[in-house]
């Protein structure tokens, strides 16, 4: 991988974080590279979503540093909305505002954090949406569409801050088979433009299609780290090998 | 992380009941008393112009000043509930432990007697009309309540709700703003309703501080012609008529608020 010389648009350092007695995550390093495209997988508890949600510090760490896009999270002089307006995050469940038109949706963060006019606003949603697919929704409720099209709207509302790197915390969980395709089919349209993305989930095939690089986590470490190849085809660490056994 | 799916259930039940097309038999109570207490009072009226008529025409000021009392407070209430939700939530523990401990003293005390301290505390500093006094203890009264009314209507809003706006690069008086609140505002309207009744009903304890309302214009009706039987029996008619159709109203527009999806 010819990583080293690129920009890195994630740098965590020897990250902890506890809950009670329990660590989540313990001693983690992770960069992310502009450009490159990590997939993190692992059994559940293991602290792969704690893991994503502290990149936007949606989740306290205890101890460690984080970089991200040159701002150091723990820095009080980091003004961490300045962070978030440039990191997308998407979620398991969604989190669709339920009041708002899925124009709407896009349009919100725009106009209130992007000062964006309305006109300015509604023209990148309305491309975005019809990005996705969607542009017929516009005006529905989030509460009107299917899952998939929700967690598609869900995307395209990132998009439309255009952020430099993209967070997806089990981006199809909680969705009916039959919708995982059309949401992953988004995932990878933006992967093929070069968005940065970090993605935490159990599909497996997209992980060995899309990743640069594989990461491996179990109870609070990393224990595993490589190309999809590498990762899927020969795992040394015995908690890897046996999780690929059971999920594949 | 697991989907956040708890919808709570705010029940402040201490107003009159709000009838649902739901519960029938609360529907079917509902029609009766309404339209039972207007028959009632008409039919008194009518047969027995002396005193019922009398009264009647005697006590619409008062109606008017019960009203007033009444809007004043619950809209100061709704302001004053708000800042104290909002404290209360707040992670400032300054403006978080004000609120708390509003809310303890208040709760913790009867309304009559707030009344009356307001009154006379007030009175002490300032000249304020009796009615002006009886509004502002009323209102404190209702703001604590309230304030626990929208503290719980805030956290009934799924957590994902604040982070998914956050992630957008919101700020969390943003996030407030277009994203909870809003929410926020179809789980409390039901029991802000319910709260606008029973201080409808609570507003009759300012009569005790010669603000002349329903209950305070009857009383002065029934020592002048000694006819308190009668007296109150319209007040009680007029009461139950007003709340009854209040919780109508309120119950429409619940039902209106949860269709609008």
């Amino acid at each position: 991988m010819s990583t080293n010389n690129r920009r890195k648009m994630v740098e965590a350092k020897e990250i902890i974080k506890v809950y009670g007695s329990f660590r989540a995550l313990d001693r983690v390093s992770l960069d992310v590279y502009d450009g490159e495209k990590v997939v993190i997988i692992g059994p559940s508890g293991s602290g792969k979503s704690t893991l994503l949600r502290s990149i936007n510090r949606l989740e306290e760490i205890d101890r460690g540093t984080i970089v991200v896009d040159g701002m150091d999270l723990y820095d009080p002089k980091t003004d961490i909305t300045k962070v978030r307006e440039e990191v997308g995050m998407v979620f398991q469940s969604f989190n669709l505002f339920p009041h708002k038109t899925v124009l709407d949706n896009l349009t919100l963060a725009q106009i209130v954090v992007r000062k964006r006019s309305r006109h300015e606003a509604e023209e990148k949603a309305m491309a975005l949406l019809e990005r996705v697919g969607l542009a017929s929704k516009a005006k529905s409720y989030p509460g009107k569409l299917s899952g998939g099209q929700q967690q598609r709207v869900a995307i395209a509302r990132s998009l439309a801050m255009e952020p430099k790197l993209m967070l997806f915390d089990e981006p199809t969980s909680a969705l009916d088979p039959e919708m995982i395709g059309e949401v992953l089919d988004v995932m990878k349209d933006l992967a093929k433009e070069g968005m940065t993305m970090a993605v935490v989930t159990h599909e497996m095939g997209f992980a060995r299609e899309v990743a640069d690089r594989v990461i491996f986590m179990d109870a609070g470490r990393i224990v595993e780290e490589g190309t999809p190849e590498h990762f899927f085809t020969q795992p040394t660490h015995e908690r890897a090998k046996l999780f690929l056994s059971q999920i594949l | 992380m697991s989907i956040e799916a708890k919808k709570q259930i705010i029940d402040v039940g201490d107003g009159a009941a709000i009838p649902r097309k739901s519960d029938r038999g609360l529907f079917t109570a509902w029609r009766i008393a309404f339209f039972g207490a207007i028959g009632t009072i008409s039919y008194l009226a009518y047969s027995k112009p002396d005193p019922y008529l009398e009264i009647l025409k005697f006590v619409p000021d008062g109606i008017a000043v019960t009203f007033k009392v009444t809007l004043g407070a619950i809209l100061l209430a709704i302001v004053i509930g708000l800042i104290t939700g909002l404290g209360r939530i707040s992670k400032n523990r300054f403006f978080n432990g004000v609120a708390s401990l509003y809310v303890e003293i208040i709760r913790g005390i009867p309304l009559l007697v707030q009344i009356f301290y307001i009154y006379y505390a007030l009175g002490n500093i300032v000249k304020v009309p009796a009615i002006l006094s009886a509004i502002i203890a009323m209102a404190v009264c209702y703001g604590a309540y309230m304030g626990e009314v929208v503290r719980a209507g805030i956290e009934s809003i799924a957590k994902g709700q604040r982070e998914a706006a956050l992630s957008l690069g919101m700020n969390g008086r943003q996030a407030m703003i277009h994203v909870i609140l809003p929410q926020a505002v179809k789980v409390i309207l039901p029991p802000v309703g319910n709260e606008f009744i029973a201080l409808l009903k609570d507003s009759s304890l300012v009569s005790i501080i010669a603000v002349a309302d329903l209950l305070r214009r009857g009383r002065e009706y029934a020592s002048e012609s000694f006819t308190y039987f009668e007296t109150y029996t319209v007040i009680a008619l007029i009461y139950l008529i007003i709340t009854l159709f209040f919780s109508k109203i309120i119950g429409v527009m619940e039902e209106r608020v949860s269709v609008n999806k």
